[in-house]
């Protein structure tokens, strides 16, 4: 079977236009959603360093925040479902990762290093099964005038291989 | 030993694979069938090969052969059988082994197939498979090799080898690592299959569609021999989605099934564009029309396979901090770039080949309603795509991480799956080639009104969010219109003497692309009035409870009634309560909310009671207690209406797929109706 040579394709002009035009609109529409929803759905991802430095600045306003887990901190109230725990400053530069030796051994060193900045969070919900010492948090929410960082979400990555293919585990 | 066996598997089939691709190329440009014909027997010989890698894989993994790295990792003494055997793809190594066996699997399915009509196709067909399945393996022995074994050294420093380095003995460790307990789920076991079947089927239609690009043949023929390749690779995605989200449900605690995870989203992806090129397809038998498109559809579609491989297991955007840890980062995305620039050029160069002889000239005709659908999929798309590399493109843009989270993807495709359902209950009734508001009217009116009806109905029984009559309204419009679709069917054989459910059933058996196309169709309003459910209706509450306390949500309560713990002969301490449910104040039944503690990896695990009909699901979860006595012990309830239905619509989307896929007896003279229609001839009304 042989291809077939384009003949009308000159031909109907107004009916070209019509379709780019209802195009064009529905192109409009697409790219108002994507970006009214970006200016809702976006969060500046900080490393602990990172919130503390813009200091006054970050509070109150809408953020992502990862770092290591201090076990001996981890506080659950049941009466209230108020779980707080510290975080530890990890670095969020792969090469630096790397240069720990991987996102293990950073979190390891991490929770051992006392010189490091260290941020507190409460979230209120259900405790999730995965936080535990040196496991990596992040958490969503803001910066509290307290210096306490209000989570509305919690993620947690234990940095084992299988754990790493976890979807979230708690949201709120 | 039989490590070894295993590793000669996957590089007799590595060489190979090498081999055929070249001897496909070679044949091709000497004109001779006899190299294509070992190309081809070198595809077939790679499934047995990595067929006895992958079984000699899953012998280790049982045996608990500790001295194999990957063994020693994934599995543990507490695991049963069938976890040790499934082990196979719990880890990234075994992953990419157990997909170049299922992607060996289907290449030699389809060499065995009747090639007399496709000769020219055959050797790129060859090419495509072959070399992507020599890409997975290279990975799989160059950088993920399953079989490395554990060696010690005189020093006691351990290291990883596939063969004793001098100097060293086996090194067997004790016990292994063991899955993560919260994978040890039935629909997490299943579920990793499931999607990389879908994922790897999708290359057969690309590996067509690349054939077709490069021997010039510009009709729909590609698209008519991978037509059911296609519809499997969907149904098998569409499946390993589902039974995602049901882990998610039944495991994750939090109430919810789909958290726009970048991993999910990758998962995701190439369904986007799997479903938009299914419809799209329709257009081009149809009508000789979007032929480019197609092709790019395919194009992405592949492509988007490897990229969501590589997320699912890689951990790459799971973790927002270690991008590209792992050496195969790199490597992925340039077998990815260079795959999408090939195929791109491939079909830059046939682009006026490819231009279609007619051209749509109504807003209203069912291409242009296809059109429409085509591009609400790739607008969601986008919208995926552009939240997964959003921390990226901000990072290199503004030196800053900005994320998006669930928020921007609900709120961004929301109204695009709203356009998507009103669309199913219109285009079903235009007409091809052109529809004026006024036929079109004319076929919507009743269905229309039924569904009105019904949502006043809705109102009245108290629905007042506008979003959630909104989206019902739509589920009752597009069922209205296809039980419409087939009543009008079956009516037409009826008046031919056959009784109503004769009719119904030849209607469907001779037309099963179409009629299971609109079974997919009330699936998919299925799962959607699921989703509105749970998106709208969820109630949730939390409390501390002491015996013969209740808690209330919604319609129903919850009342401590006991607790006990005990350990299991697999390792687990379990602590297990006991929760009366009640329905306006009659009881239902019991609930047993748990958390289990693996000893071994100090993980514990909640797992909820669950309380499901079609109405409503109550989820109980536990969430702490008063140690020893259990005096106290504190619940999160979660009332969940209506979510059966997106397991129900599930069901009903793969028999839909089922029926739309199965071989046809009339495929021939359908055949002979494409061809007849390919050279010119007028249309046979529908």
């Amino acid at each position: 079977m042989s291809s077939k040579t384009s003949s009308k394709l000159a031909s109907s002009g107004t009916g070209r236009s019509k379709f780019l035009i209802g195009g064009l609109l529905i192109l409009a529409a697409v790219v108002y959603l994507i970006i009214s929803s970006t200016a809702v759905g976006a969060q500046f991802f900080f490393t602990v360093d990172e919130l503390l430095l813009r200091g006054p600045d970050a509070v109150g306003k809408p953020a992502r925040i990862a770092g290591a887990v201090l076990g001996d901190s981890i506080r659950y109230d049941s009466d209230t479902l108020t779980l707080s725990f510290t975080i530890v400053h990890t670095p969020a530069d792969t090469q630096l990762i790397n240069d720990e030796g991987g996102l293990a051994a950073a979190l390891d060193t991490a929770v051992a290093d006392p010189s490091r900045n260290r941020l507190e969070i409460v979230y209120i919900g259900v405790k999730p099964d995965l936080l535990r010492h040196a496991a990596e948090a992040i958490v969503s929410g803001e910066l509290g005038e307290d210096g306490v960082f209000h989570a509305n979400e919690l993620l947690l990555r234990c940095p084992t291989r299988y754990e790493e293919a976890l979807p979230g585990q708690a949201e709120g | 030993m039989i490590a070894d066996l295993g590793f000669f598997g996957l590089l007799t089939a590595f060489l190979l694979a090498l081999y055929g691709c070249a001897a496909a190329l070679y044949g091709h440009w000497q004109r001779s069938p006899r190299w294509v014909a070992s190309a081809r027997a070198a595809t077939l010989l790679t499934f047995p090969l990595l067929t006895l890698s992958a079984l000699s894989l899953v012998y280790s993994l049982i045996d608990l052969d500790f001295q194999i790295e990957y063994v020693a990792s994934v599995t543990s003494r507490s695991m049963p059988l069938y976890l040790r055997a499934t082990a196979l793809w719990g880890g990234q190594a075994g992953s990419l082994l157990f997909w170049s066996w299922l992607m060996s699997a289907f290449a030699a399915a389809v060499m065995l197939r009747d090639w007399r009509r496709d000769r020219d196709f055959q050797p790129w067909v060859i090419l495509v498979c072959l070399a992507t399945l020599a890409f997975f393996l290279a990975m799989v022995l160059f950088f993920e090799n399953p079989f490395v074994r554990l060696w010690q050294g005189i020093t006691g420093t351990v290291w990883t080898a596939l063969w004793q380095p001098g100097g060293a003995l086996p090194y067997i460790p004790r016990d292994g690592n063991g899955l993560n307990p919260l994978l040890r789920h039935p629909g997490m076991i299943i579920h990793p299959p499931m999607l990389y079947l879908g994922f790897v089927s999708f290359v057969i239609p690309f590996a067509f569609a690349i054939a077709a690009l490069v021997t010039g043949r510009s009709d729909d023929r590609w698209i008519r021999v991978t037509r059911r390749w296609t519809l499997v690779a969907w149904l098998f995605l569409s499946l390993g989605l589902l039974l995602g989200s049901r882990w998610a449900y039944d495991v994750l605690g939090w109430g919810g099934y789909w958290g726009w995870d970048p991993v999910e989203i990758a998962a995701f992806m190439p369904w986007l564009t799997g479903t938009a090129f299914l419809h799209s397809v329709m257009i081009q038998e149809k009508r000789g029309l979007f032929k480019h498109w197609n092709l790019l559809l395919v194009i992405l579609t592949y492509d988007l396979v490897i990229f969501g491989t590589f997320l699912t297991r890689s951990g790459v955007l799971s973790s927002v901090h270690a991008f590209a840890q792992s050496a195969i980062g790199p490597l992925f995305f340039l077998f990815i770039s260079v795959t999408l620039a090939v195929s791109l050029a491939l079909l830059s160069r046939r682009w006026q080949a490819l231009k279609s002889d007619v051209e749509m000239t109504s807003l209203l005709s069912r291409e242009a309603l296809f059109l429409l659908n085509n591009f609400l999929f790739v607008s969601i798309l986008v919208i995926c795509f552009l939240g997964v590399i959003f921390p990226l493109a901000s990072e290199i843009l503004t030196g800053q991480q900005i994320t998006v989270g669930p928020i921007y993807y609900e709120s961004a495709t929301r109204p695009l799956w709203a356009a998507l359902l009103l669309l199913m209950g219109v285009a079903p009734l235009s007409a091809w080639r052109a529809s004026t508001a006024r036929t079109l009217g004319r076929a919507i009116w009743k269905p229309l009104l039924g569904s009105v009806l019904v949502a006043a109905i809705m109102l009245l029984n108290g629905i007042r969010q506008p979003g959630a009559l909104l989206g019902l309204w739509l589920c009752a419009y597009v069922v209205l219109v296809t039980s419409y679709e087939f009543w009008r069917g079956a009516q037409a054989r009826q008046a031919k003497g056959e009784n109503f459910a004769l009719a119904l059933w030849r209607l469907v058996a001779r037309n099963r692309r179409r009629y299971g196309g609109y079974i997919i169709h009330v699936g998919v309003v299925l799962i959607a009035i699921g989703i509105i459910g749970i998106e709208f209706f969820q109630q949730e509450t939390q409390g501390r409870l002491a015996i013969g306390e209740q808690l209330q949500a919604s319609d129903y309560a919850i009342e401590y009634v006991s607790l006990a713990e005990f350990q299991s002969a697999d390792g687990r301490l379990v602590d297990r309560a006991v929760v009366n449910v009640y329905r306006d104040g009659v009881f239902v039944r019991e609930l047993y909310p748990r958390q289990d503690f693996y000893m071994e990896s100090q993980q514990p695990m909640t797992i909820p009671g669950l309380h499901s009909t079609w109405e409503t699901d109550v989820y109980v979860l536990l969430v702490s207690w008063e140690p020893i006595t259990g005096g106290s012990a504190t619940f999160k309830m979660y009332v969940n209406p209506l979510v059966s239905w997106v397991w129900l619509g599930g069901f009903v989307f793969i028999v839909g797929t089922l029926v739309a896929a199965w071989p046809n007896r009339e495929m021939q003279a359908v055949e002979l109706q494409a061809r007849s229609r390919a050279r010119g001839l007028p249309l046979k009304a529908r």
